[in-house]
């Protein structure tokens, strides 16, 4: 590394000649610039870094540069046992990490054959959708924070307080929480569950009320969103665009009702749609999906009230016995020692499981080779795929908007890099 | 269900079927497993195959969802690419397999029918080292850009770069490539 001998900054040893092909050949003229954005900028949501070709303030071309958050999850994933690897699934998208972790069990059980409780599933569905409350809080306040609507951040991270707090309530984790296990749930909802949902149900309505008008109402928010960042319908389904980000384009496509997993199809629920495919409509389309997810909740709990069975499945052969069997019965204390030091052997096959996580299609594609660790572990994560569509959406636009588009496709960089 | 389903003329037709008809033998072979279909094509084809299976009547698998990679280490051919495709009109997924070892001739690249494969195969070509033919933009997209080495094989062992700190900065920099210049 040399620095400069005047100011001690890094220089950069490397050459324009590296992007040709990718920015225009004006840039080798000098007629356009190149300017490096991020990858420490607060609104590039994390580490992501773009470089942008400018005529003035217009974008020509957009380079973003990704990895910075790389941790090598799937490759960590090989070396551990079915069941131990699920805590890798939380670190991925740290705002999602129920969804990470429900996509990761239904890939296995739908490997293994194994059934789930009713309780589990409905359980499972509550908690998807408080994250996916909590996602698109986050989502809001720092999108909010981008486009100079500073004070939705603090009211956003407040409301998400009482979120994590649920989820420090059923799994003792607020953000890592590997709570989904295969079978079921770690262990049952504990019985302050209940009112604290009942609490969010009570709350949230009110507030989320309260952010549209600070939101989508604010005229100057309006104007730097509206007509910015447009994809057709056509483009977003090729560009591999899922979640709000095609929704907002006015496809009818979410993977809950088109192919429901955890029951899913046992509730009522209304998937929002845009029509003009800007930043504007994917900001209403989360916000009301918001709502819907508080209708799936109150369902939920209802059902929860009734559904008192067990929690998770009683095949020894996957599951671990509980621990007060292991006093009473020789086999319990086998299939303990067996499922905790080797694991267990599944069938050999592969399977490809997708559930609709808040930022859009996350998929799991799991491999086995029989062995107790998974052969290959990849996922097919929405971060990723959404933000190759960012070159395209920010063509022409102004260096501000760009800001307002990287918000309106939701990434976490976590969820992208793996 | 949804909007897209109700504008629907065509009857879905069955994959299998509809490929082994255009394509004759380029279906190498045919797996189910929990009811998941995956259909074996030939490298070569993988362009035609895939085209005619997003535009084909009663086929539409408009959506690449994935591209995922499989390193089926030692046994040869070693690599299995899976390209996760989904039919919003019909409502059904297919997974259509490449065969590929080192040293054959690259895999056609799909980014001409749909552009998010763009990045799928930069993350192949950096976590497994398949090779892309005609693909737009072929750098590394997560690991850096001087890696050696492809992490994801499973002949590349898990672990091996310490971590830099404060302390050790200069001892690491030392071994990197770009110090020998």
């Amino acid at each position: 590394m040399t620095l400069d001998p005047q100011t001690q900054f890094a220089v950069w040893e490397g050459s324009v000649e590296e992007l040709r092909g990718l920015v225009s050949e004006r840039a080798f003229t000098g007629e356009t610039m190149i300017l490096n954005m991020g990858p420490q900028h607060p609104s590039t949501h994390g580490v992501l870094r773009v470089v942008l070709e400018l005529d003035g303030e217009q974008v020509i071309s957009c380079i973003p540069d990704v990895g910075y958050l790389h941790t090598g999850i799937e490759k960590n994933m090989e070396y551990k046992t079915y069941e131990k690897s699920i805590v890798m699934t939380d670190r991925m998208d740290y705002l999602n990490p129920m969804g990470n972790g429900l996509v990761y069990c239904l890939a296995m059980e739908k490997l293994f054959e194994l059934d789930v409780p009713m309780r589990a599933q409905i359980a499972r569905v509550v908690l998807a959708e408080l994250t996916r409350i909590n996602s698109h809080l986050v989502w809001m306040g720092i999108g909010g924070l981008d486009l100079g609507v500073t004070s939705t951040m603090t009211y956003a991270f407040r409301e998400r307080e009482v979120l994590l707090d649920i989820f420090e309530l059923v799994s003792g984790q607020r953000m890592m929480s590997t709570y989904f296990r295969p079978g079921g749930l770690w262990r049952d909802l504990p019985d302050e569950f209940e009112a604290a949902v009942q609490n969010v149900l009570d709350t949230f309505p009110a507030k989320i009320d309260d952010y549209d008008k600070i939101i989508t109402q604010n005229p100057v928010f309006v104007d730097r969103t509206q007509g910015i960042g447009f994809i057709n319908a056509e483009d977003a389904v090729a560009y591999g665009l899922t979640g709000a980000a095609l929704r907002g384009s006015g496809v009818n496509w979410d993977i809950r009702k088109a192919m429901p997993y955890s029951s899913y199809e046992t509730f009522e629920f209304d998937v929002p749609i845009g029509q003009h495919g800007d930043v504007y409509d994917r900001f209403i389309v989360r916000i009301a999906e918001m709502r819907q997810s508080l209708r799936i909740i109150e369902q939920g709990l209802k059902r929860l009230q009734k559904e008192k069975g067990p929690f998770r499945s009683g095949n020894r052969k996957y599951v671990p016995p509980p621990r007060a069997e292991l006093g009473q019965s020789m086999e319990a204390v086998i299939h303990h020692f067996k499922l905790w030091t080797e694991g267990f052997r599944p069938p050999k096959g592969e399977v490809y499981v997708a559930i609709e996580g808040p930022r859009g299609e996350l998929g799991c594609f799991l491999a086995s080779d029989g062995s107790p660790n998974p052969m290959r572990v990849h996922f097919r994560t929405p971060s990723f795929v959404n933000l190759s569509a960012l070159e395209k959406l920010s063509k022409n636009h102004m260096i501000a908007d760009l800001v307002g588009i990287i918000g309106s496709i939701d990434i976490v960089l976590g969820d992208c890099d793996r | 269900m949804n909007g897209q389903a109700s504008k629907v003329m065509s009857q879905p037709l069955d994959p299998k079927q509809a490929i082994s008809d255009v394509f004759g033998d380029t279906l190498e072979g045919v797996e189910e497993f929990r009811g998941e279909l995956t259909l074996i094509v030939k490298a070569a084809k993988i362009i035609e195959v895939a085209q005619h299976l997003r535009d084909g009547e009663g086929l539409k698998y408009n959506l690449l969802s994935d591209i995922a990679v499989i390193d089926y280490y030692p046994a040869e051919p070693r690599f299995g690419l899976c390209y996760h495709l989904y039919s919003m009109a019909h409502n059904r997924r297919l997974r259509v397999k490449v065969m590929w070892s080192d040293g054959d001739a690259p895999v056609p690249s799909v980014t001409g029918l749909w552009p998010s494969a763009n990045w799928e195969e930069r993350e192949a070509y950096d976590m497994m080292g398949i090779l892309f033919a005609g693909h737009p933009d072929m750098r590394r997209v997560l690991m850096p850009d001087d890696w050696q080495g492809f992490p994801q094989r499973k002949d590349y062992p898990l672990g091996y770069e310490t971590v830099q700190f404060s302390f050790n900065f200069d001892e690491i920099a030392k071994h990197k490539p770009f110090a020998k210049k």
